[in-house]
């Protein structure tokens, strides 16, 4: 592995070898090298382009890493990829995908992730998306995410995308079952002329589940973003959705919450904002020493943090 | 340490402070007293180079700071606590410690300076500086920012505001610390007479001019009788003599 590509893998999956526990890494469209263990098994799928990430009942403790690098330009990389968590497992998931793309062509990830979490189960799903390279080529990153939560099942999940991604859907389905829980926790930036479009689609359909989705994003220079989401309660349950962006510069935001009570005991929640960054913020940060510019920085990156 | 001459500032016809001239010696610690309406946070945001004097010079250290930005005057060693705190999405209170004290406070320093004010440090440290946290809880890591900034001059806007009874007895405590550690001067605007009780110093605003300066001794004795004449004459005001009152001037 060459310099540029340890480098990519550290953005994604903060590795630096080769991960502990069961891991997968693809590049280029081909799994480069896999680890499994005794409760953890990952099998290449037969019809289609991706694997099965099978993890036994009762696993406790345990990681998976998945990450996909793209260094070559002209290339579009679908992966489908199915998690099967055990009952009662309790695991982290490491995915990502970082572009390091210096041709003129368009490199391309678009990653089908499906969650299937027996009763009980437990899963951090932990996703990062970084793109970078010389090239004029885009570098361009459509993630899908299905979730299925059975009963007492729970998933958080951490997606971030900071840098370097010329355009990106990202789409995040999920039902979930009695007293399942979702927690989702969304970090963008896009600046130039960067576009980047969030859809979460939540059916509360067990009694006493919950989500609760916080996006967190700054659109810089021309860029421009969009937030979908939809919070269908099916029964008694809970759902909050909180999205707050910073806008700077030329971008543009555009937040369009729904949330649908099916149910006399749904409890739906929407709170979004969408602003500039405060001048009280700067000044304060101003009087302890900092420059604009670096009051700035440091207010962007806490709120991504 | 700080001189202020001939300042004057305006806003929409009404001349908020007239010519202002001040003296701040080093190791001083002193309270602005006066009126609402009467200059002090103006003065305040002046010092600081939040707000720019529409006429006049400031002196730090015999510099001339006047044109300064505030970062630059941050740098030279001027910290301002605002009347209102600012909330922050993300950044935690160990994030703000740290920015305050240049990154150069060890987390347990920056422990101490929480519980100074009051605050149990493993229950705020890595807590975010945002709506979640009380009026009186982001006003106290207000002041350990500033107390964490160890700066030669230090300016607090009204800190007493939103401050409960019990923090109010550690903020004294916190004020006579931060004087005796720091060895500079600090400033603080209020009407609390247990703050005028710790001052080396008063300076009495009223109308956007300084009507008196001098020790405590001298000062505080005036403020004082001049407070309870005003607390009697309101005692004395009934609402029956105060319509009484009414109808006879009207």
């Amino acid at each position: 592995m060459d310099k540029i590509e340890k480098d990519l893998l550290k953005k994604i999956a903060d590795i630096e070898e080769t991960p502990m526990g069961a891991y997968n890494i693809r590049e280029n469209g081909k799994g480069i090298s896999r680890n499994t263990t005794a409760n953890i098994d990952i099998v290449t799928k037969q019809d289609k382009p991706g694997i099965d990430i099978i993890v036994k009942a009762n696993t406790k403790n345990e990681s998976v890493h998945i990450p996909v690098i793209l260094t070559q330009g002209g290339f579009n990389d679908v992966v489908y990829n199915d998690f099967y968590i055990g009952e009662n497992a309790d695991i982290v998931i490491v995915a990502g995908c970082g572009i390091h793309n210096n041709s003129c062509e368009t490199a391309e990830h678009d990653g089908i992730h499906s969650f299937h979490l027996e009763k009980g189960a437990r899963v951090k799903y932990i996703e990062k998306h970084y793109g970078e390279g010389e090239g004029s080529g885009d570098k361009i990153l459509n993630p899908q995410t299905i979730v299925n939560l059975q009963d007492g099942a729970y998933m958080e999940m951490e997606t971030v995308q900071i840098e370097g991604v010329t355009s990106t859907v990202r789409e995040t389905k999920a039902e979930l079952g009695k007293d399942s829980s979702l927690v989702i926790s969304e970090r963008i930036m896009t600046s130039g002329k960067q576009t980047a479009k969030t859809i979460f689609e939540v059916a509360l359909n067990g009694e006493n589940s919950s989500v609760h989705v916080a996006s967190r994003s700054v659109a810089k220079n021309e860029s421009s973003q969009e937030f979908i989401s939809k919070v269908d309660g099916n029964t008694k349950c809970f759902g909050h959705v909180e999205c707050d962006a910073i806008i700077m510069d030329n971008a543009k935001v555009l937040s369009d919450p729904k949330i649908v009570a099916n149910h006399i005991d749904a409890s739906l929640i929407h709170e979004a904002a969408i602003g500039k960054i405060a001048g009280e913020q700067l000044i304060k940060l101003m009087t302890l020493g900092l420059t604009e510019k670096e009051a700035e920085e440091q207010i962007i990156s806490g709120f991504l943090k | 340490m700080l001189e202020l001459k001939n300042i004057s500032f305006s806003r929409e016809k009404k001349q908020i402070l007239k010519d202002i001239n001040l003296n701040i010696d080093d190791k001083k610690l002193i309270v602005i007293t006066g009126p609402n309406g009467s200059g002090k946070s103006t003065l305040a945001k002046i010092i600081m180079g939040i707000m720019q004097p529409d006429s006049g010079t400031i002196l730090f250290d015999g510099k001339d700071i006047t044109n300064m930005n505030i970062t630059q005057r941050a740098k030279m060693g001027i910290g301002f606590a605002f009347q209102q705190p600012v909330k922050f999405k993300g950044l935690t209170v160990k994030d703000l410690i740290e920015i305050s004290s240049g990154n150069q406070m060890k987390i347990c320093d920056a422990c101490d300076v929480l519980a100074d004010v009051g605050l149990c440090a493993q229950e705020y440290i890595n807590r975010e500086v945002n709506s979640e946290l009380s009026g009186g809880e982001l006003k106290r890591i207000e002041i350990a920012m500033l107390a964490a900034k160890k700066s030669k001059l230090t300016i607090f806007d009204e800190p007493e505001a939103g401050i409960d009874l019990w923090s109010f007895n550690n903020l004294i405590s916190v004020f006579e610390k931060m004087h005796k550690e720091i060895q500079g001067s600090i400033v603080i605007i209020s009407h609390q007479e247990r703050i005028l009780n710790i001052a080396d110093e008063i300076i009495l605003l009223s109308n956007g001019k300084i009507s008196d300066h001098g020790s405590r001794e001298k000062i505080l004795p005036q403020i004082l009788n001049k407070g309870k004449a005003c607390h009697k004459l309101e005692a004395n005001i009934t609402p029956e003599n105060c319509d009484k009152g009414g109808k006879d001037n009207g």
